[in-house]
């Protein structure tokens, strides 16, 4: 109130700043406008004419068709970050992006990210240098950690519902996340739906990694086997784990989005052979592939809901012969017991029971699971009390 | 991995029954009383071992947590806040506990602030569940961490006694 040029000076610098965002807007304007339908034609301006090549080689029978797929891609990270401007490049109708993180300086030995947006939301920042690249993209991105009881609701909302035509699932759904929590949740997620996922994985010493295909119901899914791991053959002697938690690699993640946009593609566009699961052991240069089928015994029950459904779906279908090269999952006799707590070393990990899938070499499993029986609660469990939920957490606080 | 001292304390706990995670509705209600039956006896077996060590409190629905847990370094107290949330896929898997003020001191964390288990810690909860609660998750992870990265932190002087 003392000062009466105070408004006139704020309304000023107001337009100001205006004008001066209108000029940084138009200075960046070379980015070009949006194009409605994919052109053949071979011109420097064609965005899409090596894309569109790919029919006239033989290759895809029907390029345009990517415009009508929706993709979800959780974990916009070293790989999701990859895989997303692939898809954005490829011109995929639409992208949902997943992530709660913030993009750090220490993400730098990575792809895709610039030092200028530290600071900045991953699926924020990624939005806005994939509308750049490709404005005929249709994106949709969620801040938060989908692990938690309503981001996790959030989420398989609009894995259902997020597809171009809003109130249609989405097409494919990418794990591209760096921690078995959040594979889990989506593992959950994708079983509950019905919904076809691929997962992504780098190892934590960035010398291996693997894609996997999951059709639930028809595949194995992420907790029907312990998590498989591409052998990287290094002496676990000479592994140095100390003062560090992961290492990381632009090139063993730019090798894992490229395959895992590659079986996209196939998958989507239905063109050559689609990987239910590849492994990358970037020690040997190997590259194992297999495909399992789902634990009858699985603990998700939605899985083991899926695989009935599977099954009938399968009986009314006419026979096609068809050889399967599909590997069954062994389950082994059970017959060293366990201790419930004990220093587990290394070698008793693996001699420790629990089935073990028919794995290819090069694939192993990270740990294995006993089964049910012997894992039958043995000890002692939690007395039974009448005391309400209230009276334990007062009883807690007061301690 | 954890040391002889926590294994006999984890030996000590009840084992969980309830195979229910948050998004059961009925069947979290009788988890949440198990996990706070097997915490209750965890401090008490603590106090009466004069190895008392961290409280916890979740909000109503025991989704969300929070908490203190301390360690006694040459005769000083170093406590510090811990907070973490159930996962939808809990029991399955474990939540990641997180010490928000150490973030960024010691590369055995992930963002955030959340503790890096070791490698026998992932096995060892899968091979347990649904058995496994939040007592043995204090007792078998954050525990054996303090135990590690506490002493290291304090000689390399990342962090100080609040008496200094």
């Amino acid at each position: 109130m003392a000062d009466p040029g105070r408004l006139e000076r704020l309304e000023r610098r107001v337009r100001e700043l205006e004008e001066e965002l209108a000029r940084e807007k138009r200075g960046r304007a070379a980015a070009r406008a949006r194009i409605d339908t994919m052109s053949a034609e071979v011109t420097d301006s064609n965005p899409y004419s090596r894309l569109m090549a790919l029919k006239r080689m033989g290759i895809v029978k029907d390029y345009e068709k990517i415009r009508t797929f929706t993709v979800a891609v959780v974990g916009v990270g070293g790989v999701g970050s990859v895989t997303a401007e692939m898809l954005t490049r490829c011109g995929i109708g639409k992208l949902l992006l997943f992530d709660y993180d913030k993009v750090e300086l220490a993400n730098m030995n990575r792809l895709f990210f610039q030092p200028h947006q530290a600071g900045l939301s991953k699926v924020q920042a990624a939005e806005h240098t994939l509308r750049d690249i490709n404005p005929d993209v249709q994106f949709e991105v969620h801040n938060y950690n989908i692990t938690t009881l309503d981001n996790f609701e959030h989420f398989m909302d609009r894995i259902s519902n997020g597809a171009l035509e809003e109130g249609k699932p989405v097409d494919l759904v990418l794990s591209c996340v760096d921690n078995f929590e959040a594979r889990m949740a989506i593992n959950t997620a994708c079983n509950e739906l019905g919904q076809i996922w691929m997962e992504s994985g780098v190892s934590e010493n960035a010398v291996s990694g693997h894609i996997q295909l999951i059709i639930p119901g028809e595949s194995a899914c992420f907790a029907c086997a312990p998590p498989l791991v591409v052998a990287a053959n290094i002496d676990e002697k000479t592994l140095k784990r100390e003062g560090v938690c992961a290492a990381s690699l632009p090139t063993t993640m730019g090798v894992v989005a490229g395959m895992l946009v590659q079986n996209v593609l196939k998958y989507l566009l239905n063109f050559g052979t689609v990987s239910y699961y590849l492994g990358y052991n970037a020690m040997q240069d190997f590259f194992p592939t297999m495909s399992m089928k789902p634990n009858p015994q699985c603990s998700d029950h939605n899985c083991r809901k899926q695989q009935e459904n599977y099954k009938k779906k399968e009986a009314a279908r006419p026979k096609e012969e068809v050889i399967e090269k599909e590997e069954e999952i062994v389950h082994e006799d059970n017959d060293w017991g366990i201790e419930l707590v004990s220093e587990i070393s290394e070698d008793e990990l693996k001699a420790a029971s629990g089935p073990v899938p028919e794995l290819p070499e090069g694939i192993s499993v990270a740990y294995t699971i006993p089964d049910k029986e012997e894992n039958s609660i043995t000890g002692e469990t939690v007395a039974e009390s009448e005391e309400s939920l209230e009276e334990l957490m007062a009883k807690m606080r007061n301690m | 991995m954890a040391d002889a001292a926590a294994r006999r304390a984890v030996a000590e706990l009840p084992l969980l029954r309830a195979p229910a995670g948050p998004r059961d509705r009925e069947g979290w209600a009788e988890r949440l009383r198990e996990e706070y039956r097997a915490l209750i006896q965890y401090v008490e077996n603590n106090k009466r071992a004069d190895t008392d060590w961290f409280r916890l409190e979740s909000n109503p629905e025991g989704t969300r947590w929070s908490g203190r847990c301390w360690y006694i370094h040459e005769l000083l107290r170093y406590e510090f806040n811990i907070e973490f949330e159930i996962p939808v896929t809990y029991p399955g898997t474990a939540p990641e506990i997180a010490i928000p003020e150490l973030d960024g001191k010691t590369a055995k964390m992930y963002r955030g602030g959340k503790i890096c288990l070791s490698d026998h810690f992932k096995p060892l909860w899968a091979r347990n569940v649904p058995k496994f609660g939040l007592a043995h998750l204090m007792a078998l992870g954050l525990g054996p961490w303090l135990a590690v990265e506490i002493p290291d932190l304090i000689s390399k002087g990342l962090i100080q006694h609040k008496d200094k």
